[in-house]
């Protein structure tokens, strides 16, 4: 009985799905899909070489430092930070005077309460803050952005396949949208008030090319020449780090136990091979 | 419990008699896991999976117990509580990672764990209730770690959780109300993920009450072995302690191993970037996917693209995707060869090859974007499950001519390995 119900339970589920596949097959043959603009243009992100690449890659602090001062001359007039602290940047290499200097000078203030008043006021941030944002909520990052909410950068790097590359190939990736595309595509006109970016999901976004020129900021003594490119690249590594600020913590830990586990591990075969040695001798 | 020539617990000190006296809890824990167990001396390594899935959710009971004091489980909070744990806890981001990953290793290990039921037959009588016991943890696995999902409130916990309790939705005339009812309200929000939380923090333990059940009812009539012969006397068994609990210790070493290289060195491979957005019930993602372990399900899910007269594809793609699964609860009943083990099987065995290889395209098309090839590839890769398990395996064990079967497991190990000392000389091979 089972069997049977089995069997019939089978037949209809197997048989319908060859059914359906029939009809998708005939449908795919006679009007096979149009390809799309993104299928066409939409490119991976580049190929770019990072510190931290590798299982034992380590984070540059002077190019994560850079990468801040790009963030902090470039990117913060728009984009807030808010999982991250003053306080952090002490994985950067600054000194407690420094993050504290950093906080105080920072552009935006930090909202709070008048303690007299107890009216909606800003003050200076203090290193135990986070980044305050630069607009008061959505309604304004998007009347300010033509009609687009910047996203929040913390996690940007991990929000994204390939995140590092991925920063970087945006930021340098801007270009004329493609004769080519135009002729093939002629609705993908890319709008009024969009920017065309083949490495950008649906490759018009909103944001305006942000590093435009060389030495747009100013990178200190004995640092490289802030080309473009290498903002970029800075950029993104400050990205990453703001991702994943333990990722060195991390690395460091996972030696040390992949070490211990194969030299546990090998004591664990060891007295198997030892206890089974009387059960499973070889011919 | 066991075969009359287990050893017996008999404590030395004082202090353990008087324990046994009043309550036998270490007794209990001799006969199960100690050198009270009689265990077939032939296991191969595949046997080692069960005691691996048992330390895997203790790993995520753990982990997640720790978690749970620095998560707030409420739709304005949760993402930020969640990166907080990440940054401003010690080793929060340790907790973190290896609960995450430490679910799909618990996967990873119990797929496993499950085929090698499937190749040695392990659900045939007498250990049908272990194969059903098995089922309602990997059902409640499959429950508990859907809801996970959800409580770090990204992008994929939102829409996810809209699609899955959307599936609901496809039951006619009641369906809309229960989705409405499971998820307190229309679209995912507090209410859902509130209750999610609690649900997910209490089922690992009805999990691991029904894992008790399971290794009970395993007990009664022994282990399972490669050669599915039954054990005929105390040579065709070693006690479970020392022998297994050794092999275990080493299994468990390079489970570890395996579990640490990706959880310190690529903790965020087998998860989606999406996830890192925070929920946007304003912004769709392009393409929805659950994790990887639940896509051979949504392959068949998506499989169905055809209203079957008045039944809409949707409501069949359901149904579907639950009968793939209640399909094993029958298992034992389907597959009527006396022979269990796939060694002694060779039609079975060849078909059983073809199982794995469609689960594991069902499994690719599901992660893919639903598109073709894509949904062709898993109907005719959905047909193929269905037709496996409610057609051919019957009709397999119907026609096939198994192999001679060696007349014992202890005949079977001398002819690998020769006899030791004290044991009968070689019988021939298998």
């Amino acid at each position: 009985m089972v069997r049977i119900g089995a069997f019939l339970v089978g037949l209809f589920f197997a048989g319908w799905l060859l059914v359906s596949f029939l009809m998708g097959a005939a449908a795919y043959i006679s009007e096979p899909p149009a390809p799309t603009v993104e299928h066409e243009f939409h490119l991976a992100p580049k190929h770019v070489d990072f510190s931290f690449d590798g299982p034992f890659g380590k984070y540059d602090k002077a190019q994560l430092q850079r990468g801040f001062q790009v963030f902090k001359e470039v990117c913060s007039a728009c984009h807030s930070l808010k999982f991250v602290a003053f306080r952090d940047l002490e994985a950067l290499g600054y000194n407690e005077a420094e993050v504290k200097a950093i906080a105080k000078q920072w552009a935006i203030k930090t909202p709070d309460v008048d303690p007299k008043t107890g009216e909606m006021t800003g003050r200076d941030p203090v290193p135990a803050d986070h980044f305050p944002k630069p607009f008061a909520n959505n309604v304004a990052a998007a009347a300010a952005n033509n009609n687009a909410i910047p996203p929040d950068l913390s996690l940007m790097t991990k929000a994204r396949h390939h995140g590092s590359a991925y920063v970087y190939s945006l930021l340098t990736g801007y270009r004329e949208q493609p004769a080519e595309l135009l002729k093939k595509f002629p609705d993908a006109k890319t709008p009024e008030g969009l920017h065309y970016n083949p490495y950008f999901a649906n490759l018009n976004l909103a944001m305006a090319p942000p590093l435009t020129a060389e030495g747009q900021v100013t990178y200190g003594e004995g640092q490289p020449k802030p080309t473009v490119d290498q903002m970029a690249k800075d950029v993104a590594a400050f990205l990453t780090w703001t991702a994943e600020p333990k990722l060195e913590n991390r690395r460091t830990a996972g030696l040390a136990t992949i070490i211990f586990l194969l030299i546990a591990t090998g004591l664990a075969y060891m007295s198997y091979q030892n206890i089974w040695a009387d059960k499973k001798k070889k011919a | 419990m066991g075969f009359p020539w287990a050893e017996q617990y008999a404590p030395k000190h004082p202090l353990m008699q008087w324990i046994d006296e009043k309550l036998p809890l270490p007794r209990f824990v001799y006969n199960a896991i100690g050198a009270g167990y009689p265990v077939p001396r032939n296991l191969n390594f595949f046997w080692n999976f069960g005691v691996l899935a048992g330390f895997a959710l203790v790993i995520q009971i753990v982990t997640g117990v720790i978690m749970a004091m620095h998560y707030g489980a409420n739709d304005l909070v949760a993402f930020s509580t969640v990166e907080q744990t990440m940054r401003d806890v010690n080793a929060g981001w340790l907790m973190r990672y290896a609960h995450a990953n430490g679910a799909s290793f618990f996967f990873i290990v119990v797929y496993i764990h499950i085929f090698r039921g499937l190749y040695f037959g392990s659900y045939k009588a007498p250990r049908e209730m272990v194969w059903l016991l098995g089922l309602v943890i990997f059902l409640l696995m499959m429950a508990t770690a859907f809801m996970g999902y959800v409580l770090p409130w990204g992008q994929m916990s939102y829409w996810g959780a809209k699609v899955i309790t959307g599936l609901f939705g496809a039951i006619p005339v009641v369906g809309e109300p229960i989705q409405t009812w499971l998820l307190g309200g229309f679209a995912p929000g507090n209410a859902a993920l509130n209750r999610f939380f609690s649900l997910h923090f209490l089922l690992p333990f009805v999990i691991a009450a029904v894992v008790i059940l399971h290794i009970w009812a395993l007990h009664i009539p022994g282990s399972s072995n490669p050669t599915g012969v039954e054990v005929k006397g105390p040579q065709d068994t070693v006690p479970f302690h020392p022998y297994y609990t050794a092999k275990d210790g080493f299994g468990l070493g390079v489970f570890l191993i395996c579990f640490s290289v990706l959880l310190f060195f690529a903790p965020n491979f087998l998860g989606h970037p999406d996830n890192y957005i925070e929920a946007n019930p304003l912004s769709t993602p392009a393409h929805i996917v659950p994790e990887w372990y639940f896509w051979p399900f949504y392959a068949i899910l998506r499989a169905f693209t055809v209203d079957f007269f008045f039944i809409p594809a949707k409501l069949l793609g359901v149904l579907a995707m639950f009968a793939s699964i209640l399909l094993l609860f029958f298992l034992p009943w389907l597959d009527t060869s006396p022979v269990r083990s796939g060694r002694y099987r060779p039609t079975f065995r060849k078909f059983w090859w073809i199982l794995l290889a469609d689960v594991a395209i069902l499994g690719y098309c599901g992660g893919a974007p639903a598109e073709e090839p894509f949904v062709m590839i898993s109907q005719v890769a959905a047909a193929y499950y269905f037709a496996h398990f409610l057609i051919i395996l019957p009709l397999i064990s119907r026609f096939e001519k198994p192999l001679p079967l060696p007349g014992s497991i202890t005949e079977a190990v001398l002819a690998k390995y020769g006899a030791t000392d004290g044991e009968a000389a070689a019988v021939p091979a298998e």
